[in-house]
């Protein structure tokens, strides 16, 4: 039996946002009958070009549908600039983690998430130059790089995890390494530009307010910048947060950690008491 | 909630006189029945005793019987016996929807220099005789097929393949774990070699199994060491489960008549009451060769492991064949092998059934099963374009 989070099993049995929007403004079918999983997904835009709602359709497992649940929850009154950020990583930690075998389900609703706002756009659906590697499960060879980049993944056995691809015939199996073993040899390019301290600072503040706020509030929780210098960052929590025992795990594991990545590896945060 | 427990070909609860029955043997008399002393002695003379029962069960001989350690151990010890007596031969015949115990180790073998051939099954799950004639070699050691599949329940004519097999010299396995304790076995009836049966499949605890090896046949042990089953297989007795399984194998003498006709008729009210209440949904496996207290349905359209955990939610345990449940990313291979179209081998449930069943049991279950699907089918993007093909047709 997997075991899943106790999120996971609230939004499979009590999932948010079932059924389809008429007239959507973004519509996307991925995954099909044969692979054992699949999603419609269907947004429509307020006049401000936020998502106003969200709703799914979701063929397959209990991830598959807490997956499907989650995305269009944590999509709702963002753009879909804003929403296009959302990674798979960032769906499975809305749940409280997935089974390693269950990743692909989180991939599954970042793809139609991305298909959903291709079709907004008017994009074309199939990624230039991207070509077919696994036939079981259509799986292209950008799906893989970007599953292997965005996760940092090591082996066919993490890649078919995330991606489904080689979990079939297992034909492409050597494929799949020769595209792990390429990413892997790529220069790690800093896509992070030199910051001055002001955008240091702006970063800092717009990651907070765009990333970090929205989760702890969420679970009653809030945090407040009080002062910066270098890469030390003040805080200070309040609500729910003020008084959790975890609220140092959180600062490290969550704020510090989402700084680290965002905005620069040295960000230290420290909590003040005010 | 109380536990209704339609996965029986998973394991089974232990009767209570089984249990009964094996307690001593883990408190007081503990002895070793290979000892010299009567604290131990009184234990073999025990062992003798369920071996008898074992073998009444069969209609074997008691020296016929091999004690292991489950249904795996069994089948491997058997392969690797059929290999090592004939170490010319290099050819196993199999099926395509045996049990991982036989389809993983000749998966192995054929890393090893053995040629493995999987025979087709049709739609039903049914076997083609005269295709498995045509595979039989002078270079094959040994025909291994399951008797009745754990998936579907079909039964696989094993009796006319042992004759077939012995026609022409070479030696057949069956793997009887869901067969045995459901159906009539007679060895005296047939020319079977070598049959593999687990004490938990048939109310009796895990972690106690049987190899029948029919008096002649040669066989070479898997297990080197003490002299214990006259050197057939070395290790200490597991004493309580033996004497569990010898009192388990007598019960299920004792319930054959039950198991083919009350457990049956559950199992088929069951299967006629979903079929009949919820649309697009079909049986699996052939419904005439097929054990008394399995069904395997298929609800198209809908995911196995949602509708298991949707169930478990209701405290009705039961199995499915889709992918999910497993890990891997296809559906089972049974289902495959038969080609059941995907739409149906991803919403594949197996019920089955035991005498411990009851009428009510099996009445809610037909109750709550089409909201289940509903439910599910309601969140699909699969069933509206379905239900409108339906009213086109």
């Amino acid at each position: 039996m997997w075991e899943y989070t106790d999120k996971v099993k609230e939004h499979f049995l009590n999932p948010r946002n079932v059924g389809e929007i008429e007239n959507p403004d973004g519509v996307a079918e991925v995954g099909s009958l044969a692979c054992g999983d699949a999603l419609k997904l269907t947004f429509k835009l307020d006049e401000n070009k936020r998502i106003r709602d969200a709703k799914f359709k979701t063929f397959g497992c209990a991830s598959a549908i807490a997956s499907s649940s989650a995305l269009t929850e944590m999509i709702k009154g963002m753009t879909v600039d804003e929403a296009l950020k959302v990674s798979n990583q960032d769906i499975a930690q809305y749940l409280g983690g997935l089974p390693d075998e269950k990743m692909h389900c989180s991939v599954m609703g970042k793809q139609a998430l991305e298909k959903a706002v291709e079709n907004y756009r008017g994009a074309p659906s199939l990624e230039a130059g991207a070509k077919i590697i696994c036939e079981c499960f259509g799986v292209t060879d950008k799906e893989i790089e970007r599953a292997i980049r965005e996760n940092n993944l090591s082996t066919v056995e993490d890649v078919t995890n995330y991606t489904k691809a080689g979990g079939g015939c297992g034909g492409c199996q050597d494929a799949i390494q020769q595209i792990i073993d390429q990413v892997k040899a790529e220069p790690k390019i800093d896509t992070k530009p030199r910051l001055t301290n002001i955008q240091k600072i702006r970063l800092i503040e717009e990651t907070i307010e765009r990333e970090i706020r929205p989760s702890l509030k969420h679970d009653g929780g809030d945090i407040e910048i009080i002062d910066i210098i270098g890469n030390r960052v003040m805080v200070a929590t309040r609500g729910a947060c003020s008084t959790c025992k975890a609220s140092d795990i959180t600062l490290k594991h969550f704020v510090e950690h989402r700084l680290k990545e965002l905005v620069s590896p040295d960000i230290v945060v420290e909590e003040v008491t005010k | 909630m109380s536990t209704i427990y339609l996965d029986n070909n998973a394991t089974t609860q232990v009767a209570e006189d089984v249990l009964e029955a094996m307690l001593p043997y883990f408190r007081d008399l503990y002895g070793n029945p290979s000892s010299m002393h009567s604290f131990g002695g009184q234990v073999g003379q025990k062992i003798r005793t369920a071996r008898e029962q074992v073998a009444a069960l069969l209609g074997a001989m008691p020296e016929e019987i091999i004690f292991t350690s489950c249904g795996t151990e069994s089948d491997n010890a058997a392969i690797r016996s059929a290999l090592a007596i004939h170490p010319d031969k290099k050819h196993i015949v199999t099926s395509r929807v045996e049990h991982p115990a036989i389809h993983a180790l000749c998966a192995q073998l054929a890393t090893q220099g053995y040629r493995i051939t999987e025979l087709p099954v049709d739609k039903n799950g049914l076997l083609d005789l005269e295709n498995l004639e045509k595979n039989l070699t002078t270079d094959t050691a040994v025909v291994s097929l399951m008797w009745g599949n754990n998936e579907t329940g079909v039964i696989f004519p094993v009796e006319e393949v042992a004759r077939l097999a012995h026609e022409k010299g070479i030696l057949f396995h069956t793997d009887a774990v869901q067969s045995a304790g459901k159906i009539p076995i007679n060895m005296k009836n047939n020319v079977i070699d070598m049959l593999s049966i687990s004490g938990h499949k048939l109310h009796a605890p895990k972690g106690i199994g049987i190899l029948y090896v029919r008096r002649g046949t040669r066989f070479s042990p898997f297990l080197i060491g003490g002299h214990q089953e006259k050197g057939r297989r070395g290790g200490t007795e597991n004493t309580p489960s033996i004497i569990g399984l010898g009192k388990a194998c007598e019960l299920a003498d004792k319930n054959m008549q039950k198991e083919n006709n009350e457990v049956k008729r559950l199992r088929d009210k069951l299967e006629k009451e979903l079929l009949e209440r919820i649309p697009q949904s079909r049986v699996n496996g052939d419904t005439a060769n097929r054990l008394p207290n399995t069904t395997n349905i298929s609800f198209e359209f809908v995911e196995g492991e949602a509708i298991l955990l949707l169930m478990n939610e209701l405290g009705i345990c039961a199995s499915s064949g889709s992918a999910c449940t497993s890990g891997s990313l296809q559906p089972s291979h049974v289902l495959r092998a038969m080609g059941v179209p995907f739409t149906m081998a991803h919403g594949s449930i197996r019920f089955s059934l035991s005498i411990y069943n009851t009428e009510e049991e099996v009445d809610y279950v037909i109750d709550k099963m089409p909201a289940i699907i509903e439910r599910l089918r309601g969140m699909s993007p699969f069933w509206n374009q379905a239900g409108q093909s339906c009213t086109n047709q």
